[in-house]
């Protein structure tokens, strides 16, 4: 088992035809997820290697049967591509594109809510999602992960999702979902989304979590933990020793008015029970003493 | 995007909102021609990308045109928490009879936009929130619903402004929020909101942060990017589109993700060390790159060290190894490196940089073993030079 995507999921790539969408398009077939379809009104009943482009995800959805879409598109279109997704009946949408205005954002994830209440937004600005073994949706390297779990990973940074499967892989310790939410404002999927599915899902038994400084965000998900989780957690929190009112990189990632700082978050995690790293190899080496408790009791 | 004073009272005005007259100065003698046609008497404000104006004495009242002289004297050239003050804004004086205070930021929890307004303004609303918090009344506006004029005048009224302030802040609060969201502001502030002995409201100061990522639909807020205070080094950060944050200690760090590049300056302090910097190098790390982020940090004079981690996903080692390498000829870089590669066929790069290892390149199994030896670097180096 796995959250949001399997090997069954059908994947229509919006911006397929496009430099980035291309490249990790075939990335993620290659890996073995089912890339049905693309998307441009331009360039609709041509190819790209052998996957049919369409003129709108609607008509990729009638005609490949696509469950999710995948989005390429630049900084502008995004709003739209989200829309456009929603409207044309897939249920899963990751948006990769970073660089995505808050507004936008904001406006996306209440319109979805009020009109599209059945369907998942990852991102903008994320990494993507990767059921290892089943499927990889992004820009995630897929051949780090380690499949048949039984960790679930969700976190708010690219590269150190990547650095967590890879530790968790280097201890033999494989993964059931690796979920970017990515740093943005304005997440399309929280860590209370995936920390729900993960404990909703019979594979995974604990989860991983990577967050950083920046909102209250991992404050909520650590509420969310004290009262809804059973499955063990370890966490790691970056941006300790960050200054106030400087952006690290991501638009999310900011302390102001003395919130959202690491101490804060970790602080709350630990309170609700979740193993704090201080570092992420210490966050790891939690997971695989969590991981081998798990063991013991099983034999 | 931060914006001056100055420039926020401008992009308020062209959504309808009352301002005060004024003109920018950058001298003195600017400053006593802008009061000399604004006629006194005048404010002379600083204009600074911080808080605490008043109180570090960067706003004072001119009665006279002796006063605008001496007054922007002992401004332009002041300090404020680090700021120097390089410009004033000269304004119009007001009659004040009340303040209040109004707002539009984003409530990344509610994922709504939340307005706040309250009869307690020109002190600090971080003051009022913790003293007094009833006195603000705080509105979750959803985006696709917008603020209408019938929802402004309930919230006028659950902040108890009086009768004669209601008419002309409901329109300015709608006004706000139109600058808000047209503009796509993380924050607009307006504190004080004013309300004259003559019985106007009146927008007496502007806070305004601007969404960087929405440049592509307002083409007009390069001159804002302009604007911005920046060190020498993060302008040259700057220039090459690196995302960099300056700090104050001397292990200069370059990594590929905000989150590692995060999670390294975080490690240097944990083995006790201080990093001069956050860099993030982004996905790939091609020699141009590199080359781009090493010279960033080498015309750091307190750099020490360097700690280069890179993390390969897509990108494989092979290529993160002899980008580094490529990198380096390029540029003659002073300070002792570090350099951790790890993730996608790292055997394979860190044999491709063995050969080049030397006292001045070396190379560390893990973050915490790498984050170790540049601090030991940079201490080194410290006591040579003492």
């Amino acid at each position: 088992m796995s959250i949001f995507i399997d090997a069954e999921t059908k994947v229509v790539y919006q911006g397929l035809t496009g430099s980035q969408g291309r490249y990790y398009g075939l990335l993620n077939r290659d890996y073995g997820t089912q890339v049905v379809a693309g998307t441009n009104p331009r360039k609709a009943g041509t190819d790209v290697d052998g996957i049919p482009v369409y003129a709108s995800v609607a008509e990729a959805v009638a005609e490949s049967g696509a469950t999710a879409s995948c989005i390429f598109i630049p900084a502008p279109g995004v709003r739209d591509a989200v829309l456009e997704a929603a409207e044309g009946g897939v249920q899963f949408i990751v948006a990769i594109t970073e660089g995505v205005p808050a507004h936008d954002e904001a406006d996306l994830f209440n319109r979805l809510k009020r009109d599209h209440p059945g369907v998942q937004l990852l991102g903008p600005n994320c990494p993507g999602i990767i059921s290892p073994g089943q499927a990889n949706i992004g820009i995630t390297a897929g051949h780090i992960a380690l499949p048949g779990g039984p960790v679930g990973i969700v976190s708010r940074s690219g590269t150190l999702t990547y650095q967590a499967l890879y530790e968790l892989r280097e201890k033999g310790i494989g993964c059931t979902t690796c979920v970017g939410i990515g740093g943005d404002p304005v997440p399309g999927t929280s860590f209370i989304d995936c920390l729900r599915a993960f404990e909703a899902d019979p594979e995974t038994e604990a989860v991983m979590m990577i967050g950083e400084i920046g909102g209250s965000a991992e404050e909520e998900a650590a509420e969310f933990i004290a009262e809804h989780m059973t499955k063990p957690i370890s966490a790691y929190v970056a941006g300790v020793t960050a200054p106030p009112g400087k952006k690290m990189g991501h638009a999310g990632a900011i302390v102001s008015g003395g919130r959202g700082t690491a101490a804060a978050k970790m602080d709350a995690l630990r309170d609700a029970g979740v193993r704090v790293g201080l570092n992420p190899t210490e966050a790891g080496e939690h997971m695989a003493d969590i991981v081998s408790e798990l063991t013991t009791k099983r034999s | 995007m931060d914006l001056f004073e100055y420039q926020g009272k401008q992009f308020f005005a062209r959504y309808g909102m009352p301002i005060s007259d004024g003109e920018i100065a950058f001298t003195v003698d600017e400053a006593v021609a802008a009061a000399e046609r604004l006629g006194t008497p005048v404010m002379v404000k600083a204009q600074v990308h911080t808080g605490g104006r008043g109180k570090a004495g960067g706003v004072k009242f001119a009665a006279t045109i002796d006063d605008v002289r001496s007054h922007a004297t002992s401004i332009l050239g002041l300090d404020i928490s680090g700021h120097l003050v390089g410009r004033v804004w000269i304004e119009k004086a007001s009659d004040i009879a009340e303040e209040y205070y109004a707002s539009f930021t984003l409530d990344r929890s509610a994922k709504k936009h939340l307005g706040m307004l309250s009869v307690e303004g020109g002190v600090e609303i971080e003051t009022v929130a913790a003293d007094n918090p009833d006195a603000i009344a705080k509105i979750w506006i959803d985006p696709v619903d917008g603020l209408d004029e019938a929802m402004a005048r309930d919230w006028v009224g659950a902040a108890g402004l009086p009768e004669a302030a209601v008419e002309g802040t409901v329109t300015i609060l709608q006004q706000l929020y139109r600058a808000y969201v047209e503009g796509d502001a993380d924050l607009v502030e307006i504190n004080p909101l004013i309300l004259t002995s003559g019985g106007r409201v009146h927008v007496l100061d502007a806070k305004v942060t601007l969404d960087a990522n929405s440049i592509f639909r307002h083409a007009e807020y390069a001159v804002y990017d302009e604007t911005q205070t920046r060190d020498e080094r993060e302008t040259a950060a700057h220039a090459r589109g690196l995302q960099y944050v300056g700090l104050e200690g001397s292990v200069g760090v370059i990594a590929n993700g905000a989150g590692l590049a995060m999670s390294t300056v975080d490690v240097v302090n944990q083995v006790g060390g201080n990093s001069a910097n956050f860099l993030d190098i982004g996905g790939g790390a091609n020699a141009e790159v590199m080359a781009g982020a090493l010279e960033v940090i080498n015309n750091d004079p307190a750099v020490r060290s360097i700690f280069i981690n890179i993390f390969g996903g897509i990108t494989r080692g092979e290529e993160v190894a002899k980008g580094i390498l490529g990198a380096l000829e390029r540029v003659d870089i002073d300070a002792p490196i570090v350099i951790r590669l790890d993730g996608t066929n790292a055997d394979e790069g860190r044999a491709i940089l063995k050969p080049h290892l030397s006292e001045n390149l070396q190379m560390a199994p893990t973050m915490l073993e790498a984050a170790r030896r540049s601090v030991e670097l940079a201490d080194s180096v410290e006591e040579k030079v003492l």
